[in-house]
């Protein structure tokens, strides 16, 4: 059963969360987790109303790290946003670079060379394996296994972030797209190297997966908590991993043929159920398909400029009009919605956080379930507290 | 049997923990700070001013633009032009930079006044360890902390450094060729009028006080020679 | 996918009383957006979500937008009838003469829908609700109902904006704190002194950091 374009007669209130009623013994406990908690990946708060161990009520609260991202936005130009957008989801600062950039391109007509299309492929190929690496780790982190996968998925992490910073300059803040092209141009030494770690990704998952995919403690407290059906998902703006475990398949490469995905084969992996095992897979097999793109990028990587040379790089004004820019972050659908009144700086900055909308369905998935899974289950919809705030 | 996968993850742990032992590659860790990892040559942290030569004062190659200062995103750079002038490298007077801050509690490492910077004068740097406990001024950084030597830039970011140097050195032969072109064009008009009286004409990056100071020139030389210094000028100027 | 006037006549068709137009975007993308009327967008949210061809059922972004108001000082040429001695002889002569006329266009609060369909793989289709003025009139409808994902965003929209959404199952602040007042992301925000050290300040922080400094020497505010 996949997504709702088949009509249905709907209830009114059918995408509402359902009420659950206590059974009546004893007090309900009205309990903060958060914002000071190892498990809430950042300050965030929930509050929960509990019956014993059962959810009855949950409500997130965030806006612990609000920067006011969007208001900056208005008041600097286009050239000086670029190195905030790394610190949206600070865990993939490249996708975040590369969808603020496609948005400004669209707006302004700026062509891209091909040269730097694939950078921008390999770099976001990259990031979205140690992103869901790093998701893995720390869910498994939460389940209680102290850190032994977390490390393991880091250390593979390191391998990448270290290529990233002998091309940018900076391991996570790498502030490497402009608008036209990529800011510097990569050595056949550092090609070299990322072929070396590419090479040596599918046996860490392998190694990643025999440690996981069939441990009893994982199947127990993973298969069939936290079930999101498919259609509340697309009605509730769910994108990314979380949508496609649900079995909707949408992935914005495919929909959408931005930059040059159309030129590589990958699947797009898709769950049956929904539930915490199936995000988990997702993912897991979300990154053997990134290392198929990166070997198909890497072998077809083209020779030529980086940058487009007519892009200015001061005194940048695109001509008033608007533009909605969205690419597949590996949080879900990261978009810049973009108004520009012809002078140096955006009229109005809006970035559309894919982790903010994903948690709308956190209360629906965590009624009626006990406390620790709570926890897992917010694991799972993988968050960035700099993307919910900004 | 039931545990089996359990069984099978402990397997891996037991093998990564043995090989930790055996082979490089399993033991990650690096016992900082008695073991350093080196830095990858294109690694950025906080900007810093280069000078040519010795004297830092001297050869500071920041001409006071002040276009770092607008471009930067937090706005962590403070400059003040000086009132005087120095030459730069092509030996023509600029302004330098009476006053330049960073506060590198705000800088955000972005690398972005270096890529506008047209004088290649504020490249990034790679030191890291400069905590201090006053928490008021500690992390402002003046001119005087700021500046490095050029050589200092070869030994931390080699190939760019003689990038740059290649660059500098052949705008420099440009404009010294303009300026020596020039020279002889105005010293074979000058040969050719017959009511002149010049001594040698005077070579490129004189300040312009020579050009006063020079007697009995005739007004059409003085002013060949003004032509000269604007069109080498336009050229010393790298492409804003 | 139909063009933006096609969509705009089915609406028309489907939903009576629906006040529809198109807003033309000039940036090279022709995201061209409908400008739909306040009463009747729930009728027309739900036909854009359940119509069988556009089937647009993934509500993807809500953004707000603050238009100040604007002053207009056009020039209007104005005949009038003015009594003038002509050769000595007192009539009534028609003049025209060039007025400057300034006038106030209310600025407004907007907020844009992107909808997309995942049943059919195209989008987007850009949804624009209008208050009628920034003060007093900021009410707008709120399409929880419709697409779950305004849910949060709309309460970003009221607590940065102002905005108040009827229908909304739970209006309140997101991302700044309860007790906060006022609307941070409107233009004529001003945000409260609260200067600690600035080491380097530059253009309006410049000036307020010297009022600051000032009230400080005059004893009207803590350092």
């Amino acid at each position: 059963m996949s997504s709702s374009g088949i009509k249905t007669e709907r209830l009114a209130g059918w995408n509402r969360p359902p009420v659950i009623e206590s059974d009546g013994e004893g007090e309900l406990l009205e309990v903060a987790m958060g914002p000071h908690h190892p498990s809430t990946h950042g300050v965030f708060r929930m509050d929960v109303v509990l019956d014993g161990e059962r959810v009855i009520k949950l409500k997130p609260v965030f806006g612990y790290l609000h920067r006011n991202h969007e208001q900056l936005g208005q008041s600097q130009s286009y050239l000086a946003n670029m190195p905030y957008t790394d610190r949206l989801d600070y865990f993939c600062s490249l996708t975040n670079n590369w969808a603020y950039a496609l948005a400004v391109e669209k707006l302004a007509g700026q062509e891209v060379p091909e040269r730097a299309e694939y950078l921008r492929v390999i770099l976001a190929e990259l990031t979205r394996v140690q992103n869901h690496a790093s998701t893995i780790g720390f869910l498994l982190q939460e389940m209680g296994a102290s850190g032994t996968p977390l490390m393991y998925a880091f250390r593979e992490r390191e391998k990448i972030l270290d290529l990233f910073e002998s091309l940018t300059g900076s391991r996570m803040m790498c502030n490497y797209m402009r608008f036209g092209g990529c800011r510097v141009d990569a050595s056949p030494a550092w090609l070299d190297a990322t072929r070396k770690v590419v090479d040596g990704l599918p046996a860490f998952i392998d190694e990643f997966e025999r440690f996981l995919m069939t441990n009893e403690i994982l199947i127990a407290r993973c298969q069939g908590i936290g079930v999101l059906r498919p259609d509340l998902a697309v009605n509730a703006g769910i994108s990314g991993p979380m949508l496609r475990a649900s079995g909707v398949n949408y992935d914005i490469r495919k929909v959408d043929h931005y930059g040059i995905y159309d030129r590589f084969k990958f699947r797009v992996p898709l769950g049956d159920h929904g539930d915490i095992y199936d995000r988990y897979m997702v993912r897991m097999l979300e990154m053997r398909e990134s290392i198929s793109i990166l070997k198909q990028a890497l072998k077809e990587l083209p020779t030529g400029p980086v940058m487009d040379p007519k892009a200015k790089i001061r005194n940048f004004r695109p001509k008033p009009g608007e533009v909605y820019g969205r690419i597949e972050a590996p949080k879900g659908e990261l978009g810049f919605y973009l108004i520009s009144d012809g002078s140096p700086n955006p009229y109005r900055y809006r970035i559309r956080p894919p982790s903010f909308i994903n948690l709308t369905v956190l209360e629906d998935m965590c009624l009626g379930s006990n406390v620790a899974d709570v926890v897992l289950i917010f694991g799972s919809v993988d968050i960035v507290l700099g993307e919910v705030d900004r | 049997m039931l545990g089996d996968g359990i069984l099978k993850g402990l397997a891996e742990t037991a093998k990564n923990f043995a090989g930790s032992f055996v082979s490089k590659e399993r033991m990650t860790t690096v016992e900082y700070p008695e073991e350093r990892l080196p830095l990858p040559e294109a690694s950025r942290n906080f900007p810093f001013l280069v000078y040519d030569g010795d004297d830092w004062e001297k050869g500071l190659r920041c001409v006071a633009c002040q276009i770092c200062e607008k471009e930067c995103p937090p706005k962590c750079i403070y400059i003040e032009k000086s009132k005087d002038k120095k030459p730069d490298y092509v030996g023509k007077p600029q302004i330098y930079p009476a006053k330049f801050d960073i506060d590198i509690s705000v800088c955000m490492s972005c690398q972005i006044c270096v890529e506008v910077c047209p004088f290649e004068a504020i490249k990034m740097n790679t030191e890291f360890e400069l905590a201090t406990d006053d928490r008021f001024g500690g992390l402002l950084l003046d001119r005087k902390e700021l500046a490095r030597s050029n050589e200092y830039y070869h030994q931390i970011h080699p190939t760019e450094a003689s990038e740059v140097d290649a660059r500098l050195a052949e705008e420099k032969s440009k404009v010294e060729a303009k300026a020596r072109a020039a020279a002889q064009a105005a010293a074979a008009k000058a040969a050719a009028t017959p009511t002149t009286a010049i001594p040698s004409t005077p070579l490129p990056g004189k300040p312009a006080a020579n050009v006063d100071a020079r007697p009995a020139s005739t007004a059409k030389t003085a002013e060949d020679n003004k032509n000269a210094e604007t069109r080498a000028t336009n050229e010393g100027e790298p492409k804003a | 996918m139909k063009s933006v006037e096609e969509i705009k006549s089915a609406i028309e068709a489907a939903v009576p009383g629906a006040t529809v137009s198109v807003v033309p975007n000039p940036a090279p993308t022709a995201q061209h957006s409908l400008l739909i009327g306040a009463e009747r967008a729930i009728q027309i949210a739900e036909f854009l979500r359940d119509d069988g061809e556009l089937a647009l059922d993934f509500l993807s972004n809500v953004t707000g937008v603050d238009w100040l108001d604007k002053e207009i000082s056009e020039k209007v040429k104005v005949t009038r009838q003015v009594p003038k001695s002509v050769d000595g002889v007192e009539q009534i002569v028609e003049e025209t003469v060039e007025e400057t006329r300034k006038r106030v266009e209310l600025g407004y609060l907007e907020a844009v829908y992107h909808l997309y369909s995942v049943a059919k793989k195209h989008g987007p289709v850009v949804v624009r609700l209008r208050t009628a003025n920034r003060t007093d009139q900021v009410e707008l409808p709120s399409l929880t109902p419709i697409w779950r994902s305004a849910e949060f965003q709309e309460r970003e929209i009221f607590d940065l904006f102002g905005i108040v959404f009827t229908g909304h199952p739970d209006l309140r602040r997101i991302l700044m704190w309860d007790e906060f007042k006022d609307h941070p992301m409107r233009r004529d925000y001003v945000e409260p002194d609260d200067f600690e050290y600035e080491p380097t300040p530059h253009d309006e922080v410049l000036k307020r950091a010297q009022e600051h400094k000032a009230k400080v020497a005059a004893g009207e505010a803590i350092q």
